[in-house]
């Protein structure tokens, strides 16, 4: 079974977020970047259909130099070799179409990647690839077994879940549970230093939504705290300075 | 211009967050037809909220959500209406419906939009990102658009009028339907979390999924959903759909309650474009209060029973 698993280059979940360049441009100084913790997942469910059934796992990435410690982190993971778009991911579009690229001659029997990356929080891009290539999407998935030509998935919706039969290939967007985060082991650190990674030009499709400035919310004013046993005071700001309840 | 709003139901009653969506779509453009599929209890909400036309599409081989085939009938309908904007809620379902939908007419995409878009030279719109850590203004580029927004983008309206229910048959391929659904699980009758007004979660703090009955009584008189903070749906004690967090469900009701939830980074992502966030916490230190518009130190087991009985007493 042929896999890509495309990751996005995304600031650790515990990053403060700060804009540089008159609000246009995302501030990196003293920020980590990992392996978007959706994607993870998808990646690592990945490495284990591998152990299950053999194949081989592709990761992808959408992104400048930058990246290249990311992708290399994958490769640690347990993805066999990697290819690297080299352009900014401007939006969804643009990166769909250069997954697009990458995997229509590619033969790949399932395309995962996380149900969003955690920087623009969009879940549009398996949807786009899927109907970029006429193939079947699917998201948020929470399980995912092959059997045969098939894949037998869980996806979750509000209040609960379906399961689903989806004909290979397939995109799926990934979260939890369908798999543990795996962590590099020496072996893997050592191994994806040499492993490919082949870094490929973008096509010429342009992005259809592109940020003009970025803005923080307002700070919160300090919170109005209430004694224990006094409940009633409590309501009374629910009720007439909230207006909530 | 003409706008396109899809509509979700739920148990065969309209989405709330479909509504704003209709509301939405109202304000930006004034003609809005909307689009529901199967059988609908509530269908004149739709023009109440702002909808002239109703699209009604009762083809039973529809009647149950599929990503690849809703898109294609709401692609049909976006053609068959002249719709060069289509609104909806972002939901399990709207972000793959969406994101299909604008590769096959062409349409520039924002989701997470929490606010009506500013025209004013170009086509420009507030979306939330980073977890609801920022914001980001993103021009939408060409004649199609798709928006995405936000729960409590906007406010429902209530008497906009009644809207024309006209039957539609999509055109719809095979390759719709390779994918089948065998089984859905679902919660029935409660109140769906991404939906409620009110969201009462609660966390470590509560010692065990048996003392839960608090947490639940304070949402019914409330009339809010329950949630759980990461740890409370790692071990098990609530499922896995209530978790809200960075990578869990991200919520905006007008009133977040957390109870016993020390208010870690992860969490606060999930919840923290909410109106107002109460925090019930026995440690003074907990550094939910710092996000917290109101505050009570104090312990659960205690203050919870108490609040739930004030808001009875006040309810009358």
């Amino acid at each position: 079974m042929k896999i890509l698993v495309c990751i996005t280059h995304v600031p650790d979940t515990t990053s403060r977020i700060a804009f540089t360049d008159g609000d246009t441009k995302f501030d990196k100084n003293g920020v980590q970047f990992i392996i978007g913790p959706y994607d993870d997942y998808a990646l690592a469910r990945a490495v284990e259909l591998k152990e299950q059934s053999g194949g081989s796992i592709t990761v992808l990435n959408v992104g400048e130099a930058e990246t290249e410690p990311t992708i290399r982190k994958a490769l640690a993971i347990g993805a066999d070799d990697a290819v690297r778009v080299n352009g900014f991911p401007t939006d969804a579009l643009f990166v769909a179409k250069q997954i697009e690229a990458v995997a229509k001659d590619g033969g790949y029997d399932l395309i995962l990647m996380g149900r969003e990356s955690i920087d623009f929080n969009g879940g549009q891009v398996h949807g786009m690839v899927g109907e970029l290539l006429g193939i079947p999407s699917v998201s948020p998935v929470m399980t995912l077994d092959v059997d045969g030509n098939t894949a037998k998935i869980t996806r979750e919706i509000e209040g609960g879940k379906e399961y689903m039969e989806v004909p290979m290939p397939f995109v799926a967007g990934c979260q939890e549970p369908i798999a543990e985060w795996k962590i590099p082991n020496m072996r893997g650190i050592m191994s994806a230093r040499t492993k490919p990674l082949e870094v490929k030009e973008p096509t010429g499709d342009a992005a259809k939504t592109n940020v003009k400035s970025y803005e923080l919310p307002p700070a919160k004013e300090a919170v109005k705290l209430v004694e224990p046993d006094n409940m009633d005071e409590l309501v009374n700001l629910l009720k007439n300075e909230a207006k909530v309840i | 211009m003409a706008a396109l709003a899809f509509i979700e139901t739920d148990e065969g009653v309209v989405k709330k967050s479909s509504l704003e969506a209709v509301s939405y779509a109202q304000a930006v453009d004034g003609e809005v037809t909307a689009i529901v599929f199967g059988a609908v209890d509530n269908i004149e909400s739709i023009g109440a909220a702002g909808a002239r036309k109703v699209l009604h599409v009762q083809d039973e081989k529809l009647a149950a959500p599929n990503i690849m085939a809703y898109s294609s009938a709401i692609a049909n309908a976006m053609n068959q209406e002249n719709s060069d904007l289509l609104v909806l809620a972002k939901s399990s379902l709207g972000d793959p419906v969406s994101a299909r939908v604008a590769i096959k007419v062409d349409a520039a995409l924002a989701s997470n939009v929490s606010e009506l878009p500013d025209t004013s030279g170009g086509y420009s719109v507030k979306k939330s990102i980073y977890t609801g850590k920022a914001f980001a203004l993103t021009s939408l580029e060409g004649s199609k658009k798709i928006i995405s927004i936000k729960k409590n983008a906007i406010a429902i309206k209530e008497d906009g009028g009644s809207a024309e229910v006209v039957s539609f048959s999509p055109s719809v391929n095979d390759a719709d339907f390779t994918v089948t659904t065998t089984k859905t699980e679902k919660a029935e009758g409660d109140i769906l979390l991404p939906e409620a007004d009110i969201v009462v979660s609660g966390g470590r703090g509560l010692k065990g999924p048996e003392n839960w009955g608090m947490v639940e009584d304070l949402a019914k008189v409330l009339g809010a959903a329950t949630g759980c903070s990461k740890p409370v749906s790692d071990m098990d004690w609530r499922p896995h759909h209530e978790h809200v967090g960075q990578t869990g469900i991200k919520v905006s009701p007008s009133l977040y309650i957390a109870i016993g939830i020390s208010g870690a980074i992860q969490h606060l992502a999930g919840v923290n474009s909410s109106k107002y966030i109460l925090v019930i916490n026995k440690d003074s230190e907990a550094p939910f209060f710092k996000a917290a518009d109101y505050g009570v130190v104090g312990d659960a087991f205690d203050v919870v029973p108490k609040l739930t009985e004030a808001i009875k007493k006040a309810q009358g």
